[in-house]
């Protein structure tokens, strides 16, 4: 069967106008549509804040759920009944600070979540306090002298938890969103989306270098496994290793040609290059990375339950409750 | 419910201590002796010396046992068989396994079952348990050597005056198990070695190791408690604990349902033993996930109910507080979930082995907003079972979540169990939403009769929805913020609740004109009937009745309540069930009797403070 995005759509948003998360919506029902994953064999799950609204403009099975808990809901839709496919949706205060701990034992577990991390770097829904992702400094309601602590990177966390798969997208880029998700949907296990997503009202151009196309030609990369690591508005700049880090040369300067630039591989088993692409920008020198940054294929924990259940059952000798039974001793009262 | 029930408590206790020649076990079992007499048990002991007084270290030959006997009443004989085993060494498992009874627990020495020692013993392969048809789940295996080096590290001993002590670790284990008192194994070491101080110490100091091993590691024994039917009906028969029962009654329950069982679930003292029990039945199809913490453990739950399998999280009062969000998320997304509390002293960490009944308020209404939720509390070792299957098709045909309340006394004691028939229990029907409601269906819309919503699984066309937190229209289930939509969908949750059928409560004993009807629920209804007991054997006129649904409350819970001139609310808390009961019957004034020490009731205690009722 096919699909169009107004099969996946549900009602009318009421997210502030000009907000990321409609930019993203939309992406994720065309990216539904072209998985092609039946409505009602797919569930959305979120947990509370403005982004975790969006199950409800979605015409699938969805759970809007408590701060923090959508990850270990969806673990349990997800090994429960494996012939879903479920997304999960939070915000950066939802998946990152109250949910920190969901989120990196959802990536350790490697159970098969599109686990979707909308980050505007702010709480929206509660009127602007920092989050765990705003930078150290920054001033919001509940930090008016500015914060004096470090935000996380959710690729380091996701890695440090030993997460097979982070990609990144820009909410605005609706084709490279697309794109990033259906890879999401294609791997097996915990995939995690990071979307660079503009709050209008309490975070105004917190991701202005990349959130337009002209930008994005200027300050991001997008990796493609396979493809060398080339970048700028002419293609003109590219990124080699030099020592432990990566540098940024400029292809036919100093005698460095296409074939000298580094090759993107989001399949290797070894992190470390994958993780110093996502922690790339932000004032660097280094261009913001986009698309699939890791990729890397692992047992899933959903089948390894199922698995393990088939593995015991052909070993065992008592199937149904009345064998279990006799399992036990007995003795006879007569 | 009716049944007599006799209850024995640390009665017939026997514990084999056994090792090498060399091991000291003989001690170590006067000892144990001595302490258990200081608080009035009587004791019959036997020494078991092997034939061959010089045999060598690790044989078969070698090994000696000391047998220890000791009963709340009079004992006579040193007992057939064992309830605890301590085995030193492999050959020592290997002779005096024998003398074990099943479901005894065994405390071996894991330090003392190496390739040689296995080898002395004429054991075939490493996995010495698997040989000897030893169920794991029932073995307290500890490094007792290993951890008596570390703990006399400072003492300057060599390692051979230092293996002496490896005894005083085992018996300060054996007094953990037993909740005996050190100090008169102090002063006993102090007296035996009077010229000799250190060693006296380095023993005592063992000894508390050994007690604190068992204190950090939550030791149990099974069959501390145990509480028997005194007239059986004939049939065929297990021997069960309360946690175990519990995990089987939901295995029954879900296959009855015809659903997948999940737990999620997070360890905790003492309600660890389901996650357990549950995580050996793959065959059964049942899905346990160990999760990352308490709250996650009822999440999961959550989540595989609305994914359409039974959600059952397991916890203790503790969990219970860190659930309670993700609890109200069932409560108001009208899906099933059966959460079971198995009750331990608290507050806060409090007394994670002991038992208690304290959580009951905390379960009745311990969320935030008005929160209705079912609760039902497991009377007995067995009626575990019952209560867990009720639980199960309470929660899974009433769109609810329910809790389950049993304690550690119950959890852990343990009862002759009649096998169950799953044909002669009720079905069980969820109510799924019926195929010609398709175009025309809401996730709120309700049974007339009971108010219960239709629950549509994820993966049926054509009845995609949303479910969530926060306040929904009763007809659309679209997101509402009305004021009188909250207030109607606020009142139907109750209703829902209210609506559950639940048996009548059933009046024990001199029920036509008893002078004192005595009131209690869960864990307490075989001491209080054994009060009753006693109390009508000496001519008392006492009735008793006895909660088991706390939540709805049995239809005539006020014509029974109100019928006599005396009533005593008997608890293992301040006073909980008391004020609920209060709440619910207008002008009910009861009588009070409230222990909370962490063990469970004494009969005598109880006889007497009701006498003085009766003499008010």
């Amino acid at each position: 069967m096919s699909y169009s995005a107004q099969d996946y759509k549900k009602g009318q948003p009421r997210w502030c106008p000009g907000c990321g998360d409609h930019f993203f919506l939309a992406s994720l029902h065309k990216a539904m549509a072209e998985i092609g994953v039946d409505p009602w064999n797919t569930a959305v799950i979120s947990g509370i804040g403005c982004s975790s609204r969006l199950p409800h403009y979605m015409a699938t099975y969805g759970m809007n759920t408590i701060h923090g808990r959508a990850a270990a809901i969806a673990t349990g839709a997800k090994v429960a009944n494996p012939n879903l496919t479920v997304w999960q949706v939070s915000g950066d205060g939802d998946g990152l600070a109250i949910g920190g701990n969901h989120f990196i034992h959802a990536n350790r577990r490697n159970i098969n979540l599109n686990m979707i991390l909308l980050n505007n770097r702010i709480y929206g829904l509660t009127k602007g306090q920092y989050s765990p992702t705003s930078p150290r400094g920054f001033v919001s309601k509940s930090s008016p002298y500015g914060t004096v602590e470090d935000p996380f990177r959710p690729a380091e966390l996701c890695f440090g938890a030993r997460g097979h798969f982070f990609a990144r997208a820009v909410a605005t880029d609706a084709p490279a969103t697309v794109e990033v998700l259906k890879a999401a949907y294609q791997h097996k296990g915990a995939s995690v989306c990071e979307i660079l997503q503009n709050c209008v009202i309490f975070n105004n151009g917190t991701h202005d270098s990349v959130y337009t196309k002209e930008g994005r030609a200027k300050n991001a990369i997008y990796v493609e496994h396979g493809k060398p690591l080339i970048f700028g508005e002419n293609n003109e700049f590219g990124l080699i290793q030099e020592g432990f880090g990566l540098k940024v040369v400029e292809i036919g300067k100093d005698g460095i040609s296409e074939k000298d630039i580094l090759v993107h591989d989001a399949h290797c088993e070894d992190n470390t290059l994958q993780l110093k692409l996502a922690l790339m920008g932000n004032g660097d020198g280094f261009p913001i990375a986009l698309g699939v940054i890791r990729d890397v294929e692992a047992p899933t924990y959903d089948d390894s339950v199922t698995a393990q259940i088939e593995e015991v059952k052909a070993v065992k000798k008592y199937h149904n409750f009345s064998e279990l039974l006799e399992t036990n001793d007995i003795w006879e009262v007569k | 419910m009716s049944d007599e029930l006799e209850i024995k408590e640390l009665e017939e206790v026997v514990v084999r201590f056994s090792g090498d020649s060399g091991d000291g076990m003989q001690l170590a079992g006067n000892i144990f002796s001595t302490v258990s007499a200081t608080v009035g048990n009587s004791i019959s002991t036997f020494p078991d010396y092997p034939a061959d007084i010089r045999a060598p270290q690790g044989s078969l030959t070698g090994v000696s046992g000391f047998q220890v006997h000791i009963g709340a009443g009079q004992v006579y004989t040193p007992g057939d068989k064992c309830d605890v085993l301590v085995a030193m060494n492999a050959a020592a498992l290997k002779t005096q396994y024998r003398y074990a009874k099943p479901g005894a627990a065994i405390i071996i020495d894991t330090d003392s079952f190496g390739p040689k020692d296995l080898e002395k013993a004429a054991f075939k392969t490493t996995d010495y348990l698997g040989e000897m048809g030893i169920d794991p789940d029932r073995v307290i295996a500890c490094p007792i050597s290993q951890m008596v080096k570390d703990c006399l590290a400072d003492s300057g001993m060599d390692v051979k005056a230092m293996m002496k002590c490896r005894n005083m670790f085992a018996l300060g284990l054996v007094c953990w198990l037993f909740d005996r008192d050190l100090d008169v194994a102090f002063n006993y070491l102090k007296e035996k070695f009077a010229k000799k101080a250190g060693v006296a110490e380095a023993n005592i100091k063992v000894i508390k190791a050994g007690y604190d091993y068992g204190h950090n590691t939550h030791s149990s024994v099974a069959n501390v408690y145990r509480i028997e039917t005194k007239n059986k009906v004939p049939g065929r028969y297990m021997d069960i604990t309360g946690n175990k029962a519990t995990a089987y009654g939901f295995i029954a329950a879900a296959e009855k349902a015809g659903l997948k069982l999940y737990l999620g679930s997070y360890p905790i003292t003492p309600a660890t033993d389901v996650l357990h029990e549950l995580s050996k039945h793959k065959s059964l199809g049942v899905t346990t996930v160990q999760c990352e913490d308490e709250i996650a453990g009822c999440a999961s739950a959550l989540g595989a109910s609305f994914a359409g399998a039974l959600g059952v999280t397991s916890t203790s009062g503790p969990g219970i507080c860190l659930k309670s969000e993700a609890m109200n998320l069932a409560v108001i997304m009208e899906l099933p979930l059966v959460v079971l509390d198995v009750q331990r002293g608290g507050p806060a960490t409090g007394l994670p082995t002991k038992s208690e009944q304290t959580d009951l308020l905390q379960c009745l209404f311990g969320r935030n907003g008005e929160s209705p939720m079912p609760v039902i509390a497991a009377t007995s070792p067995t009626d575990c079972f019952d209560a867990a299957y009720q639980a199960s098709k309470m929660a899974l045909e009433h769109m609810t979540p329910v809790i389950l309340m049993t304690d550690a006394y119950i959890a852990n004691g343990s009862s002759a169990f009649k096998l169950p028939n799953l044909a002669d229990y009720p079905a069980i029907n969820p109510p799924y939403v019926p195929e010609e409601l398709k175009g025309k269906w809401a996730p709120y819309l309700r049974n007339e009769e009971t108010k219960v919503r239709y629950w549509a699984v994820p993966g049926r066309e054509g009845f995609e929805h949303i479910l969530g937190g926060l306040e929904k229209d009763n007809q659309t289930g679209a997101i509402s913020t009305n004021p009188e939509n909250h207030d109607l969908m606020t009142r139907l949750r109750k209703e829902k609740v209210d609506k559950i059928p639940v048996p009548d409560l059933e009046v024990l004993g001199n029920k036509d004109d008893a002078d004192l009807l005595i009131v209690g629920f869960g864990g307490t209804y075989g001491h209080l009937h054994a009060a009753m007991d006693e109390m009508r054997a000496s001519g008392k006129k006492v009735a008793m009745a006895h909660f088991k649904f706390i939540n709805p409350l049995p239809k005539n819970t006020s014509e029974v309540l109100m019928k006599y001139k005396k009533v005593v609310v008997a608890e293992q808390n301040m006073g909980q069930l008391a004020s609920w009961l209060r709440m619910k019957v207008d002008g009910f004034v009861p009588y009070q009797f409230n222990q909370v020490k962490g063990q469970p009731f004494v009969v005598e205690e109880l006889v007497n403070a009701f006498e003085d009722i009766l003499k008010k």
